[in-house]
């Protein structure tokens, strides 16, 4: 019996990860497709990666989403986690008007975020590069603050005081006993930041300005017209290479569980 | 506490508010050697643009559009300032009669020569006296169909995109224009009509092809007969030439009740901010060797004159790029609506797809 | 005792922030849907919704809304139970696993279902090869809540596993020890524990359902039309902003009813979970 549910839940499992997964799998063997119709196998080929560096719509547009998503994420963090702290520490009222203005973003749908960024960015800024990043750190603030407040919370605030009791300064006792406590969930913060910055298309298409394109927003006019193979050559390194850079953060994390655990 | 909290917040935001107004007002100084150009989708060889920016120095923002009416969304929005743009004969009417467009300085472009006469001849429906425009691509809206599901005489009438036995089989065109205007042409009204009634009637007859057809496409179109999802599609001419490009299946016709002529345009807006880098750009689209690149790109029918020295037998006579006079004696050009008519079909255009 | 008052000022750049890039775009907007195309005022932009057309995209996107959370809770929950059973040591691992995928492009994601999906598709082609009737789904509702099912499940299992981490073992074991079989358990114990978890699930998929409009572009083949949509096409097609503003606040008050009611859901059953 337990065999058996052991093995219905494997399963389970399984078809989900096909099911996230499959679609993935489509784009990369397309990207190996020698056919510019997505349609149409033209046999195997390698060439959609060697043209990728040589094709400047796409290699500018890539520049251009990843000059977009880390300035934002990086920003949006600084933002968040001080933000984070100071709402902790507020009156429980202002604590509840903060809280109420940043779950705006998150509860809006995207789209009347987007709309009225555009309306109030067209009165005041250009529409360009600059309001996007404007756009993007709006909307990628509030997970980094709903990422650090718990940790926050969950902070006992007698090791502060005590750090500060036995002589450490503020600063040296936050960088201390604070700051390793709220780490993992400025990084975690970070890297939503980072993930819905680089996903988001609908927020990006109302606010940026002629000629500004980031993948997105690329994809979305192509993928009418027909999609440049290099594209998806270039998203399956993409993949590839997040797929190996979270791997090894995992693994380095659990590495440095381990050795932890040995030193007790 | 909360109110002086509060009032610190408020003047805090204003002064930052203010600070963000000023900056963006300092930085709007422009950059003598940038073009910004809108045209439709994947409707350059990216080549062509490259070469541009290298020969002349001239940095171009370039920006894409999916359909005429969101060009006109986009200029109307006014958030950008465009320098020179490409669009639709009906359009550009529409623009012209709006005051938006600023002539153009034929002298500067010598390559305006190579522009074919009759094309030119037929641009005076929107741009009566030749002062504004300078043709990019033309073409024709048909019928594109598989020959192994559909059998010729079928598509010789818009009729078949009636017909219950290809449910799921037939793919619309996205475009309100050219979608009313197939329906038009099954009633035997005028495509240009401004008949209320006449339009409703041809609304009412596309909310019952609605449950017919596999989807509204526009550029997707080609992919979607190649893969044979689909036995037949209303598309734009250079749209079937490239799926037919793919399978040799398929074939494009302009029914008999007639279709549409169109001409996509250069032309400069009021909104221009440098002109002659303006003229620079259009008298290289006009130039010999980037038409060629160009037309080998986008596959509708280049007015450069120059072109065809460049292209083989086959594809001179290839009917589904160059139309034939027989097929364009029976196509119209699109007139621009006014004000009211526009709002009127939009809105039934809407309605069609809430339908 | 951290002074509190000088630590709290820590977040005036950001209560700057807020009222600059959250507060103020919103009053623009409202500016936007209470006035006309003249700039002087009126209702009537929202009041539009009550048109059959906008009446109709809302309730079709209520309904594809309604129907994407319900098979994402479905299919999340026993997902994210299997995972906290395999009481996995690295937990961020199977955060990764479902973060993954968004790190190809949204709408290549989307693409590749069309791919699927279409009536030549890679699915029909596997069904037909098993001698199975083919499917027609692509351009359909159906194909629209599939999208959404497929783009937002991670945002249904993430939550989910998270609150089960946090539930003691040693109350379930109690739970079991009292002699309470599975079921009795997991509907006693485990499910009202995890409540937090599937309800901030269900507002991360529905919101964003509700208001979603390129998915129903791409694999609606335009047949589709939600009120997503037709926002959007008052921008970018018809050119009136003022009625694409009023029908967002429509949308707001909507995505902000829903909340509420599920704020009550919470509330009112907290009452009887001592937790």
């Amino acid at each position: 019996m337990n065999k058996f549910k052991k093995g219905a839940s494997s399963l389970y499992l399984a078809l989900i990860f096909l099911f996230l997964y499959a679609p993935i799998l489509v784009l990369i063997v397309l990207s190996f497709n020698d056919s510019m119709s997505r349609t149409v196998w033209g046999g195997f080929t390698l060439k959609w990666y060697a043209n990728l560096s040589s094709n400047d719509n796409i290699m500018e547009a890539l520049g251009t989403t990843i000059k977009i998503t880390l300035t934002s994420s990086i920003f949006a963090t600084i933002l968040g986690t001080t933000a984070a702290i100071g709402i902790h520490y507020m009156k429980k009222r202002h604590t509840a008007i903060m809280l109420g203005a940043t779950n705006i973003p998150l509860l809006n749908a995207d789209i009347v975020t987007g709309i009225s960024l555009m309306l109030l960015f067209t009165r005041f800024t250009p529409l360009g590069e600059f309001s996007v990043i404007l756009a993007h750190i709006a909307f990628s603030v509030p997970y980094v603050i709903f990422n650090v407040l718990p940790r926050l919370q969950s902070l006992s605030e007698a090791c502060f005081e005590a750090a500060t009791d036995l002589g450490a300064t503020p600063m040296y006792a936050f960088y201390k006993v604070v700051w390793p406590e709220i780490f993992p969930g400025v990084l975690s913060g970070f890297l939503m930041a980072l993930t819905m910055s680089l996903d988001d298309f609908t927020i990006t298409y109302f606010t940026k300005g002629a000629g500004v394109n980031t993948l997105s927003t690329m994809l979305y006019t192509q993928l009418r017209k027909g999609i440049q193979p290099e594209l998806y050559a270039l998203s399956t390194i993409l993949f590839l290479l997040a797929f190996a850079l979270l791997l090894v953060i995992n693994f380095k994390g659990s590495a440095r569980k381990e050795v932890v655990k040995n030193e007790k | 506490m909360k109110n002086k909290f509060l009032s610190l917040l408020t003047i805090a935001s204003l002064s930052v508010a203010s600070l963000l107004g000023f900056t963006s007002c300092g930085s709007d100084a422009d950059d003598k050697d940038t073009l910004v150009v809108l045209n439709y989708g994947k409707y350059i060889e990216s080549d062509v643009l490259k070469r541009f920016q290298e020969e002349t120095g001239i940095n171009v923002k370039y920006e894409e559009y999916e359909s005429v009416e969101d060009m006109y969304a986009k200029y109307k929005a006014g958030s950008i300032n465009y320098d020179v743009i490409c669009t639709s004969d009906y359009m550009i009417e529409t623009m012209r009669l709006e005051d938006e467009l600023i002539p153009i300085d034929y002298s500067t472009i010598p390559n305006y020569s190579n522009i074919d006469k009759d094309i030119i001849e037929a641009s005076a429906a929107f741009d009566p006296k030749h002062q504004y425009t300078v043709p990019y691509f033309y073409g024709t809206v048909g019928i594109l169909y598989n020959t192994n599901m559909v059998d010729e005489d079928t598509v010789s009438s818009w009729d078949c995109l009636w017909d219950p036995d290809y449910r799921n089989q037939i793919v619309m065109i996205n475009s309100q224009r050219d979608a009313f205007m197939v329906a038009l042409e099954k009633l035997g009204y005028d495509i240009n009509t401004t008949d209320t009634g006449e339009l409703k009637e041809a609304y009412d007859l596309l909310c019952k092809e609605k449950s017919l057809i596999y989807a509204y496409l526009q550029d997707e179109t080609y992919e979607c007969m190649i893969s044979e999802d689909a036995a037949m599609a209303v598309c734009y001419s250079g749209e079937a030439a490239m799926g037919m490009e793919y399978n040799e299946d398929l074939a494009y016709t302009v029914p008999k009740e007639g279709g549409n002529l169109w001409i996509d345009s250069w032309f400069v807006p009021r909104t221009c901010k440098h002109y002659d880098a303006a003229m620079k750009w259009i008298d290289f689209m006009c130039q010999e060797e980037a038409a060629t690149e160009n037309f080998e790109y986008v596959w509708y029918a280049t007015p450069n004159t120059k072109v065809a020295a460049h292209e083989d037998a086959e594809t001179l006579a290839d009917e589904t790029v160059f139309p034939t006079k027989e097929t364009l004696s029976r196509c119209k050009l699109y007139e621009a609506y006014d004000n009211d008519t526009l709002d009127y079909t939009t809105n039934l255009w809407k309605r069609l797809k809430a339908y | 005792m951290i002074n509190k008052m000088r630590t709290s000022f820590l977040a005036t750049p950001y209560a700057i922030w807020v009222m600059i890039c959250t507060i103020l775009p919103l009053f623009y907007i409202l500016g936007y849907a209470l006035t006309n195309d003249a700039g002087s005022f009126t209702l009537s932009n929202l009041t539009a919704i009550a048109d059959p057309v906008h009446l109709k995209s809302l309730w079709l996107s209520i309904r594809v809304a309604f129907f994407t959370t319900a098979i994402c809770l479905l299919l999340a929950y026993p997902v994210a139970l299997i995972l906290h059973n395999l009481k996995l040591t690295n937990k961020g691992l199977v955060v990764f696993l479902f973060i993954l995928p968004m790190w190809m492009n949204f709408m290549l994601r989307i693409l590749a279902w069309q791919i699927i999906l279409s009536n030549n598709g890679i699915l029909n082609s596997i069904l037909s090869t098993l001698g199975l009737p083919t499917l027609h789904i692509l351009y359909t509702e159906t194909a629209v809540t599939l999208g959404m099912v497929y783009d937002f499940l991670p945002y249904m299992i993430l939550p989910i596993y998270n609150a089960l981490s946090k539930i003691n073992d040693q109350v379930v074991e109690a739970a079991a020890d009292l002699g309470a079989n599975w079921w009795t358990t997991f509907t006693k114990v485990t499910l009202p524990l995890s409540k937090d978890g599937i309800i901030s699930g269900i507002i991360m998929v529905f919101v964003p359902a509700l208001s979603s409009f390129v998915v129903s572009n791409l694999l609606g083949g335009g047949k589709v039309l939600l009120i997503g949509n037709v926002i959007e096409q008052e921008f970018t097609l018809a050119r009136n902003w003022n009625l694409g503003s009023g029908l967002s606040i429509i949308l707001m008050i909507f995505v902000l009813l829903s909340m509420s009611v599920m704020n009550k859901v919470d509330d009112s059953e907290n009452g009887g979970m001592p937790v």
